[in-house]
C-alpha cells in the first residue's frame, strides 16, 4: 500500500467561519422543509381539500346558512372591538414599564404574561364566576338586562384577557432598546407630551406595534378554550368561527366544518401577506430605524 | 439678538432614592459663556446640566435665569437647546426635519410658515458645514456629522442657552479635536451661554472659557483653566487634571 497525500481541492480557509460543510446546509434545510410539510402545509391543503371535497358551490352553500354567517359576523366584531382595546392597553402599558420608573414595576411586569401562562378554559372559568348568574355582581347584571356570561361581552372580556399581551410583550422590548433620549430630545424642542408621543415614539413603535397587532388579531379570532366557556354556544348568538367550526365536525358536517375552517385559515393569510406587503413598501424605512 | 442669558445655581440639592446625586451646590454662569462642567463618572455633572434643562427637578434649591426663578419651569419653558449624549437623533425622519422638529412644534401662533422654516433649516446646515444632508436620516451619517445635525436641531428653537452632554463622547480621537474647534466656532458665532459636561480634562481646558470641576456631587473648583491648572485648590482638582 502506499502512501498517498491527498490534497484538499478547495482549502478550508475559503470557507467563512460561520458556514458548516455542505451536508449540514442540506441536511438542516432539509429537516426544517420536512418539517414544514408535516406539520403546516400538508394539513393546511387537507383542510382546503375536504372543504372542496364536494365543490366550490357546496362549500359555499354551508358557510351562507344563517348560523354560520352569524358566526362569521361575531368573529369579526369581536376582533374588531379586541384589537383596538388592546393596542391601546398594550402601548399604556408598555409606555409605563419602559419610560418610568415605580415601585411594583417587575411585579406588573409578570402579571401581563399572566394570560400567556393560564389555561384558556381557567380563564373562561374565572370569567364565568365572577360575572355568571350564580354570583352577586352577575345576578344584578342579568336583572339589569345586561348579561355577560353566555353573551356577547363575555366573549368580547375573554377574548381581551387572552390576547391582552401580544402588543404589550412586543412593544416592552423595543421600547427598552431604545431608551427615553429621543422623547426628551423633543420635549426640549418644545414639543408636548401628546405630540412627542404622536412624532417621535408611535413612527418609532410602529413595526412592533404592527406585528402585536397582527398577533393580537389572529389569537382573537381563533381563540376557543376561554370563549367556549364564557359563550354558552349559543347558535347564531354566542357562536364563534371557532366554536361553529367544532359544532359542524360533532355533527359530522365535515365540508361545513373545514370550509369555516379554511376561511379563518384564509384571514390567517390574509394577515400574514398584509405584514409581508408592509415590511416590502418600507423596506428603506425598516433599515433605517433598524441600523442606527 | 437678545443679551445671552446669565445663569444662577442656588444651593441645588439632588437625591435619587436615598443616594444624594448632587450635594447642595452653586454656581454663577455669566453670560455668554462657554462653560464645562469636568469630572469622573458619578461626580454629578450630567445630573447638574439636566436640571439645568428642566429634565430633572432637584430636591432642593433654585435655579435662576437671568435673576428670575426657573426652577419651576418645564422642560418646553426652558428653551435650552439639548444636546445629548448619543445624539438621540429622531431615526425615523431626514436631517431636515431633524433640524425642524422644534420650529414645526411650535403652536400655530408663534409657527413660522414652511419657507421660512426651510430657510432656517438651511442656514443651519450651512453653520454646521454640511449644506448637502438635509435629505439623508440619521443611520447614513458619520458620528460627528450626527453630532453637528443634533448642535443644529438645539439650535434651531432659537434657545436661550446651548447645554450638551459629553458632546464628544461618542467619537474617535481625531474628529473629536477637530469638532472642539466647531463647537466653539458655534459658540462665538451664536453668542449663547453655552454650558457641556466631560470627563476629558484636555478637552475642557482647551475649549472652556470657566472649568467647573466636580467630583462626588460636590463642586471641587470653579476658575479659568490655566487658574486650575497653576492652582489646583483640592488634592482631587490636582490627581485629575494631571491624570
Amino acid at each position: 500500500m502506499t502512501d498517498t497525500i491527498t490534497i484538499p481541492s478547495r482549502p478550508r480557509a475559503f470557507r467563512p467561519a460561520t458556514t458548516e460543510p455542505t451536508v449540514v446546509k442540506w441536511a438542516l434545510i432539509a429537516l426544517c422543509l420536512a418539517v414544514l410539510t408535516v406539520l403546516l402545509f400538508a394539513p393546511l391543503i387537507a383542510v382546503f381539500d375536504e372543504a372542496l371535497r364536494r365543490g366550490w358551490a357546496f362549500a359555499l352553500v354551508s358557510l351562507s346558512e344563517p348560523d354560520a354567517q352569524s358566526a362569521i359576523w361575531l368573529t369579526l366584531t369581536v376582533a374588531a372591538i379586541v384589537v383596538p382595546l388592546n393596542a391601546a392597553f398594550g402601548i399604556a402599558a408598555a409606555w409605563a414599564i419602559t419610560k418610568f420608573d415605580w415601585r411594583g414595576k417587575a411585579w406588573v411586569i409578570t402579571m401581563i404574561d399572566l394570560p400567556f401562562s393560564v389555561s384558556p378554559v381557567v380563564a373562561g372559568l374565572l370569567f364565568v364566576l365572577m360575572f355568571g348568574a350564580n354570583s352577586a355582581l352577575g345576578a344584578w347584571l342579568v336583572a339589569s338586562g345586561f348579561p355577560i356570561v353566555f353573551a356577547v361581552p363575555g366573549i368580547v372580556l375573554a377574548t381581551l384577557f387572552i390576547t391582552f399581551p401580544f402588543v404589550a410583550r412586543e412593544l416592552i422590548p423595543v421600547m427598552l432598546e431604545q431608551g427615553r433620549a429621543e422623547e426628551e430630545a423633543a420635549l426640549t424642542l418644545g414639543a408636548s407630551g401628546w405630540r412627542t408621543f404622536l412624532t417621535v415614539t408611535l413612527p418609532n413603535i410602529r413595526w412592533a406595534l404592527l406585528y402585536g397587532v397582527l398577533l393580537c388579531n389572529a389569537r382573537a379570532m381563533g381563540e376557543f378554550g376561554a370563549v367556549a366557556v364564557v359563550s354558552g354556544k349559543i347558535r347564531g348568538q354566542t357562536t364563534t368561527m371557532p366554536l361553529m367550526i367544532e359544532m359542524f365536525y360533532n355533527e359530522y358536517l365535515s365540508v361545513a366544518a373545514f370550509t369555516m375552517a379554511g376561511v379563518l385559515a384564509l384571514l390567517a393569510f390574509v394577515t400574514l401577506a398584509l405584514k409581508s406587503a408592509l415590511e416590502w413598501r418600507y423596506a428603506d424605512q425598516l433599515a433605517a430605524t433598524h441600523r442606527h | 439678538m437678545e443679551t445671552p442669558v446669565n445663569i444662577e445655581i442656588e444651593d441645588i440639592a439632588k437625591e435619587f432614592g436615598t443616594t444624594a446625586a448632587l450635594h447642595p451646590v452653586s454656581l454663577t454662569i455669566p453670560s455668554g459663556t462657554l462653560v464645562a462642567l469636568l469630572g469622573p463618572s458619578g461626580s454629578g455633572k450630567t445630573t447638574l446640566l439636566r436640571i439645568l434643562g428642566g429634565l430633572e427637578f432637584p430636591s432642593a434649591g433654585r435655579v435662576l435665569f437671568d435673576g428670575s426663578d426657573a426652577t419651576g419651569l418645564t422642560v418646553q419653558e426652558r428653551r435650552a437647546g439639548f444636546v445629548f449624549q448619543s445624539y438621540a437623533l429622531f431615526r425615523h425622519m431626514t436631517v431636515f426635519d431633524n433640524i425642524a422638529y422644534g420650529l414645526r412644534a411650535r403652536p400655530s401662533k408663534t409657527r413660522p410658515p414652511a419657507a421660512e422654516i426651510a430657510r432656517r433649516v438651511n442656514k443651519l446646515l450651512d453653520l454646521i458645514k454640511l449644506p448637502d444632508i438635509g435629505a439623508r436620516y440619521p443611520s447614513q451619517l458619520s458620528g460627528g456629522q450626527r453630532q453637528r445635525v443634533a448642535l443644529a436641531r438645539a439650535l434651531a428653537i432659537e434657545p436661550r442657552m446651548l447645554l450638551l452632554d459629553e458632546p464628544f463622547g461618542a467619537l474617535d480621537a481625531k474628529v473629536r479635536k477637530e469638532l472642539r474647534q466647531g463647537l466653539r466656532d458655534i459658540h462665538d458665532t451664536t453668542g449663547l451661554t453655552t454650558v457641556f459636561v466631560t470627563h476629558d480634562q484636555d478637552e475642557a481646558m482647551e475649549l472652556a472659557d470657566l472649568v467647573v470641576v466636580m467630583s462626588m456631587g460636590r463642586i471641587e473648583q470653579v476658575g479659568k483653566p490655566e487658574d486650575i491648572r497653576s492652582r489646583p485648590r483640592t488634592p482631587f482638582v490636582r490627581e485629575f487634571i494631571t491624570a
